[in-house]
C-alpha cells in the first residue's frame, strides 16, 4: 500500500507542482494519475522511489514512511519504466534487463538467466537479447523496459508514460500486453498518463488531477462516467463531447452502438 | 644544394642514428616528456572535469580558468618555473601541464554532458548510486570526446614539448636550439620534421583508441525521438 500524506512539492525555481495532496493507493491493484501537462502527475510519481523528495507531507509505503528508507535501495525494490525507455545505449538488451539484478549482487549468470525469462515474459523474442537498444523499434524499447522494471521482482512498479511516444498499435498492444501482466503478476502499479483513455483502460483507481496535484476525482472507471464530480471532470474525460453517450441501433437484427456523433463504434455482445 | 635534401642527409647520416645526441634517444625522451606531461596533467584534470560535468556545478569556472591558461605563453611560463624551482625536469613538466590541462578538461566536462539526461535520469531510478552513474554511465558514454581531450592535449605538448631543450634538457627541441646556435639550418629542419612525424605517429594511435571507445557498442546512443 502507498499512501500520501498532505504531501506538496514547491521546486526550488519556486513552481508549486504539488499542493497538499491526500491519497492511499492500495495494494496489487493499479492507481492511474491522469490529467493536462503541469499536474504534478509525474511529480507525485517520482515521490514514490524518492527521485523527488516532497517539501512537505510524507509518503509511505506499507506504513512506513519511505524518507527513512535509503534511496538507492528503495530504489532498486521498485520497478521503475518511463517513456523513451530510458535504456543504457551502450549495454546490451540482456544488460539492461538485468541492471537492477546486478545492483542487488546477483551474479551475472543468475542474472541472464532470470532476464531471459523476463524478456520471454514481456513477450520479447530472446534473439533480441544480444542486441543493443538503439537497434529495437520504439515498441521493442519499451517491452525492454517493462522488462527491466519488473526483473527483480518488484512490489510496486512505477510507470511515466511507458507508452506515451510509440505508435497507436503498437500502444493498443503494450496496454492488452500491460493487462495480461497485471492479471499475472499483481503488482501495485502506479501509472501516469495524459490519456483518458489508457487510463480506463489501465486503472483499477483513476486519479483526475487538476493543476497543482489537485484531486478533481478519485474512483472506478465507471464510477467516474456514471457520477463526474463536476464540469471538469466531464470536460476532461469527454463526456460533453458527446464521444462517450452511446446508444444502440438496430441493423440486420445486431445491435450496434453509436456514439452521439453518428459515429458507429462496436456491437453490443448479448 | 637545397635545405631539403640537405635535411634527407642530415636525418640519413648513419652518425646522427647513435650516440648521446642520436635521434633514437631524442625521440624516446621527447615521448617520455609528453607522456609524463599528459599523465600529470589527466590527475589533475580528468577527476576536475568528470566531477564538473556530473555535477553541473562550477562550469563557468572552468571555462573562464581553461580560457586564461590557453592564454599563457608557454615560453614565459617555462621561465617563470624556471626561476621558482631551478633548472631540471620539474619546471618544463610543470609548465607543459598548464598547457596539457585546457583540452583535458573541456574534453571531460564537456562530454559528461553530451550524455543524454534521460538516460542518466533511468540510471538514478533503478538505483544506482551517484559513483555508478558516473563510472557505469557517464564515462562509457562520454569516452570519446574524453578520448579527444587526451589526444589534443597530446599533441599540444608534443608539439611545445621542444621547450625543454631552452633549459638543457633533451628531447627533439635539442635539435632545433643546438641547430639555431650552430647555424646548421638542415638539424633544424630535421628536428621539425621529427616533431611532426612524432606528433602524427601519436595522433594515430589516439584515432584507434577514439575508435575503439565507440567501437564497443554497436550502435550510437538512443536519442529521445
Amino acid at each position: 500500500m502507498i499512501e500520501y500524506r498532505s504531501v506538496a512539492k514547491t521546486f526550488a525555481d519556486g513552481t508549486e507542482a504539488v499542493n497538499d495532496f491526500s491519497l492511499v493507493l492500495p495494494s496489487r491493484t493499479t492507481t492511474v494519475f491522469v490529467g493536462s501537462s503541469g499536474c504534478g502527475k509525474t511529480t507525485l510519481l517520482r515521490m514514490v522511489n524518492r527521485m523527488i523528495d516532497p517539501t512537505h507531507g510524507q509518503v509511505l509505503i506499507d506504513d512506513v514512511d519511505i524518507a527513512t528508507r535509503n534511496k538507492v535501495k528503495l530504489r532498486r525494490s521498485i520497478g521503475y519504466v518511463m517513456q523513451h525507455s530510458g535504456l543504457l545505449p551502450h549495454r546490451t538488451v540482456l544488460d539492461n534487463v538485468g541492471s537492477v539484478l546486478r545492483l542487488n549482487g546477483m551474479s551475472r549468470k543468475e542474472a541472464d538467466r532470470r532476464s531471459q525469462e523476463v524478456l520471454e515474459t514481456v513477450g520479447l523474442d530472446s534473439s533480441h537479447a544480444s542486441k543493443y537498444p538503439s537497434q529495437l523499434s520504439g515498441g521493442q524499447q519499451q517491452r525492454v523496459g517493462v522488462a527491466r522494471g519488473l526483473a527483480a521482482d518488484p512490489n510496486i512498479l512505477l510507470m511515466d508514460e511507458p507508452f506515451g511516444a510509440v505508435d497507436p498499435i503498437v500502444r493498443d498492444e503494450l496496454q492488452r500486453e500491460l493487462l495480461r501482466l497485471q492479471h499475472d503478476l499483481d503488482k501495485t502499479i502506479v501509472f501516469v498518463t495524459h490519456d483518458v483513455d489508457e487510463a480506463f483502460l489501465l486503472g483499477d483507481q483513476v486519479v483526475i488531477l487538476k493543476q497543482g496535484g489537485e484531486i478533481a476525482q478519485v474512483g472506478a472507471p465507471a464510477d467516474i462516467l456514471a457520477s463526474p464530480a463536476d464540469e471538469f471532470v466531464s470536460s476532461f474525460v469527454g463526456l460533453d463531447r458527446g464521444g462517450r453517450t452511446l446508444h444502440v441501433e438496430e441493423r440486420d437484427g445486431r445491435s450496434i452502438v453509436v456514439d452521439a456523433s453518428g459515429k458507429a463504434t462496436g456491437v453490443l455482445a448479448r | 644544394m637545397s635545405v631539403a635534401s640537405d635535411t634527407i642527409d642530415w636525418l640519413t647520416d648513419h652518425a646522427h642514428w647513435v650516440g648521446d645526441d642520436s635521434i633514437p634517444l631524442r625521440v624516446t625522451q621527447h615521448v617520455e616528456y609528453s607522456l609524463l606531461t599528459v599523465a600529470v596533467a589527466s590527475a589533475v584534470a580528468l577527476p576536475i572535469g568528470l566531477a564538473i560535468g556530473h555535477t553541473g556545478r562550477l562550469r563557468g569556472v572552468a571555462v573562464a580558468v581553461t580560457g586564461a591558461l590557453r592564454a599563457l605563453p608557454t615560453l614565459g611560463v617555462l621561465t617563470y618555473f624556471v626561476l621558482l624551482s631551478g633548472i631540471g625536469l620539474k619546471a618544463p613538466i610543470l609548465a607543459l601541464t598548464l598547457l596539457a590541462i585546457p583540452p583535458l578538461l573541456a574534453g571531460a566536462y564537456s562530454g559528461l554532458e553530451s550524455v543524454d539526461r534521460a538516460t542518466i535520469d533511468a540510471a538514478r531510478a533503478i538505483g544506482m548510486t551517484e559513483w555508478q552513474v558516473l563510472r557505469k554511465v557517464e564515462v562509457p558514454l562520454a569516452l570519446p570526446l574524453i578520448v579527444g581531450g587526451i589526444r589534443s592535449a597530446t599533441l599540444q605538448v608534443v608539439a611545445t614539448a621542444t621547450i625543454a631543450a631552452y633549459v638543457g634538457l633533451g628531447g627533439l627541441g635539442r635539435y632545433l636550439i643546438d641547430g639555431l646556435q650552430l647555424g646548421d639550418y638542415p638539424r633544424m629542419v630535421a628536428g621539425s620534421v621529427l616533431v611532426i612525424a612524432v606528433a602524427l605517429i601519436l595522433d594515430g594511435v589516439f584515432v584507434l583508441l577514439q575508435r575503439l571507445a565507440i567501437g564497443s557498442r554497436a550502435a550510437l546512443p538512443v536519442r529521445s525521438s
